[in-house]
């Protein structure tokens, strides 16, 4: 039999989560996802929980999955022999069970002028950009807003204002591009007062991002760039 | 009450395009979403977007009006002539405003975006990053909205439109986090709500993809244009269905059956692996149907011949996909494949504006249906649908609404939020005992087999009956869960709902065309019918059933002729 120890919170009528258990027969290769969509058509209808995709490149289902933060549906329940604890991304105010209000992690990204601001004026055609140029962004452009980072950052935990993996690696991402023109304003933000310096390169982002990213060498890079240009 | 001059429901590609249209031409805009934008479905398309950049060498003499010729042959001639020749004179321009807001393409040796081949074009003229176009171009339109400031309502989900008499006036939403009914007004509405492949099981589509999107103006009296036309992917990845995409062949991917022959030298002799989408997933369905498939269930999609490099660098995200699924490294292993429900090119009836017969109602992307990909669409010209009607129906609707009072028809809206507030009542209160999620999923196994890539009469006409009487037992359902916030229970009965109702005009659009064409395949007549058929099926909403009805395919520059690849 499998288990699933899902952390329930209906702000409207709990004072506080608490953990309920349910037991089901899994398939072979099921995933936590299809365990959780099992659960929810079968046997509760009030589980709330968010997916998508189910293909691992949305970033909806997002959750503490026995201890790591990772996609849901990229988790196969054997992979933990069949006992699987879930708990909500962290940082973020629970709206019920494992749906988070993302609202703070969307507004951090919006302040890192998460968009191309070009140098040059439009050509007719596309800009032109080398293969090389094209692949220094490479490391930076897959990141799918899943904010399993978010969550599993330390300094966010005490410190809301941290602007947070995933947006300072936002930022990197043009300040990397050569079509980009405002490098040195983007700098500039991300080493204030609630930028880069604020990591304390714990590693996390980097051993729960779910598309194997590197949100934590993104920060050094920007941390080197503030420094030393 | 809320109010917006145009408002836009869906936050993909389609939806996004319409409304940094919308905010260009200095219109008030919301955008209206049951995800976060960025997590729509689009982000899933992986190979690229089509455009006659002729960037690649090998495609120097491409042009749009050869790239308006494939697809309408690909469309196997249902397509609008004028409408598909628009899609791909707009397309260079559509594809350079991409670039200029920052999306990273993949680059060729002269620092141009990278172009692929893809089925069923002369030229490879398919756009993409890496594997993952559908993403890059999905992040940097969320990323434009940011810098136009556009009011975005996350995570609410519309369940209903608000009529004034005969023109559009708003929509009904339920905000998933406060779990409250919400009336939002507006002087035109655009529907991007995407495809509804999930009436099927056997989908690459993701869980939100149901025809709730365009059941909801079909209820509204919007006529739904050619749903019987169903794309099945040639490569989904076995068992899940996930897309393996049409790129893995444009690289140089090969398909074998169990005796390991490359088998589509028998179906497209010329255009082997790249035939159209069509053709080559009923050659990987017949093999496997006549028992040269692996375990009766899937064939191979072998990629070791290109190498590690090669995979690495274009393929990247297809390897993770198969390495987290599956476990299987495709640069050692051939990758199990079926083909999988993939696109509707059926939808909301809409014209070359994505103007729809209702006034003041507009429709764009995949859940529309202009018509200009006809039977079958080409791999990569769907993305290209999305961005250039998307951007025409932004256009469209805030010229619309340029004169209109900018306020809301508050009686109207009111009346349609308290008919909405009824019918979740009633749906709380009900006594059945019959779990949605069960009849669901009947529906989604019953679609493949009776409405599938081989169809006949008798199959169809089981499908419908059977459909009905999954309606039946719908009206038997117990209680919906009760609670507000994020309460998917409600949501997902009214989606099933309208699954039931969309496949149902399907199934009765395909029983009525008795020929073959493109993705509409029956044994029982197995050829193309110009005479009869040359022309889109109509179905409108009753009570009873859909009604049919037809209009006639606009053919101004090529007469249909024998498809050969």
């Amino acid at each position: 039999m499998t288990e699933f120890r899902i952390l329930r919170y209906d702000p409207d009528k709990d004072s506080e989560p608490h953990f309920q258990t349910y037991t089901f027969d899994s398939p072979k290769g099921m995933t936590v996802l299809e365990g959780l969509i099992y659960l929810f058509e079968n046997v509760d209808p009030t589980l709330a929980f968010r997916s998508m995709c189910r293909a691992a490149v949305c970033g909806s289902c997002a959750m503490h999955i026995n201890g790591l933060y990772n996609l849901a549906c990229r988790t196969q329940i054997d992979k933990y022999g069949g006992k699987i604890i879930l708990r909500p991304l962290a940082h973020l105010p629970i709206v019920k069970d494992l749906v988070v209000d993302l609202e703070p992690f969307f507004d951090q990204y919006k302040k890192v002028m998460p968009y191309l601001i070009p140098k040059q004026e439009a050509p007719q055609k596309e800009y032109l950009q080398s293969e090389k140029e094209r692949k220094k962004l490479d490391p930076w452009v897959d990141c799918i807003l899943c904010a399993a980072c978010y969550g599993s950052c330390p300094v966010e935990a005490t410190d809301p204002e941290y602007l947070g993996p995933a947006s300072l690696m936002k930022a990197l991402r043009f300040i990397e591009d050569s079509r980009d023109g405002k490098s040195k304003e983007r700098l500039a933000f991300v080493a204030s007062d609630f930028g880069v310096f604020r990591c304390h390169t714990i590693f996390n982002c980097q051993k729960v991002c779910p598309k194997t990213l590197d949100p934590t060498k993104a920060i050094a890079k920007l941390k080197m760039k503030a420094l030393f240009g | 009450m809320l109010f917006h001059d145009v408002l836009v429901i869906g936050g993909g590609m389609a939806g996004l395009r319409a409304a940094i249209a919308a905010a260009e031409k200095k219109v008030d805009v919301g955008i209206v979403t049951r995800l976060y934008p960025p997590r729509s479905h689009s982000g899933q398309a992986q190979g690229g977007i089509n455009a006659a950049l002729a960037n690649n060498p090998k495609a120097h003499d491409d042009t749009p009006e050869k790239h308006g010729f494939d697809t309408i042959k690909g469309s196997d001639y249902l397509a609008d002539q004028e409408c598909s020749i628009f899609l791909t004179e707009q397309a260079p321009e559509a594809i350079f405003e991409i670039e200029h807001w920052g999306c990273p393409f993949s680059r060729n040796e002269q620092g141009k975006i990278a172009q692929r081949p893809f089925g069923g074009a002369g030229y490879p003229r398919t756009c993409y990053g890496t594997d993952k176009t559908g993403h890059y171009i999905l992040q940097t339109f969320f990323e434009q909205t940011i810098k136009h400031n556009v009011k975005t309502y996350n995570e609410w989900i519309v369940i209903g439109l608000a009529k004034d008499v005969d023109t559009c006036c708003g929509v009904i939403a339920v905000n998933m986090h406060s779990g409250q009914l919400e009336a939002i007004g507006a002087n035109a509405v655009i529907f991007a709500t995407g495809g509804s492949a999930r009436m099927y099981g056997n989908t690459t589509n993701g869980l939100t993809s149901t025809a709730f999107g365009v059941a909801m103006p079909y209820w509204a009296g919007v006529p739904l244009k050619d749903m019987e036309f169903v794309q099945f992917h040639p490569t989904s990845l076995y068992p899940s269905n996930i897309l393996m995409t049409e790129g893995c062949r444009g690289e140089g991917g090969i398909l074998t059956n169990n005796t390991g022959e490359r088998f589509m030298q028998k179906y497209a002799p010329k255009a082997m692996e790249l035939g159209p989408r069509d053709i080559v997933a009923r050659a990987i369905m017949t093999e496997i149907l006549e028992g040269r498939g692996f375990e009766d269930s899937y064939v191979h999609l072998d990629l070791t011949h290109l190498g590690r490099a090669k995979i690495m660098e274009r393929l990247p995200g297809i390897r993770d996909i198969t390495l987290d699924f599956i476990g299987l490294d495709p640069i050692e292993k051939p990758i199990p494949i079926q083909p999988g429900t993939h696109y509707c090119m059926g939808g909301i009836d809409v014209n070359v504006d994505g103007a729809s017969p209702l006034a003041g109602f507009y429709a764009a992307g995949e859940c529309s249906c202009v018509s200009v990909h006809g039977a079958n669409r080409l791999g990569g010209n769907s993305l290209l649908d999305t961005v250039v009607f998307g951007k025409r129906a932004g256009t469209v609707a805030a010229d619309f609404v340029k004169d209109k009072p900018k306020q809301a028809r508050t009686n109207a809206l009111d009346r349609a939020l308290k008919g909405q507030q009824e019918m979740l009542d009633r749906m709380q209160k009900a006594s059945g005992k019959e779990n949605p999620y069960k009849i669901n999923a009947e529906l989604n196994k019953l679609m493949p087999l009776k409405a599938g890539l081989f169809r006949d009469e008798k199959g169809m006409t089981e499908g419908l009956q059977q459909i009905k009487a999954l309606k039946e037992r719908l009206g038997k359902m117990r209680p919906i869960a009760s609670g507000g916030k994020f309460n998917f229970d409600r949501i997902w009965a009214l989606e099933i709902k309208g699954n039931l109702d969309v496949a149902e005009a399907l199934m009765a659009g395909g029983l009525a065309r008795k020929e073959s064409r493109g993705s509409h395949y029956r044994r029982d007549f197995d050829k193309r019918d110009d005479k009869n058929f040359l022309k889109h099926t109509l179905a409108t909403y009753t009570p009873e059933g859909p009604q049919l009805s037809y209009r006639d395919v606009q053919i101004t520059k090529y007469q249909p002729q024998e498809r050969k690849y």
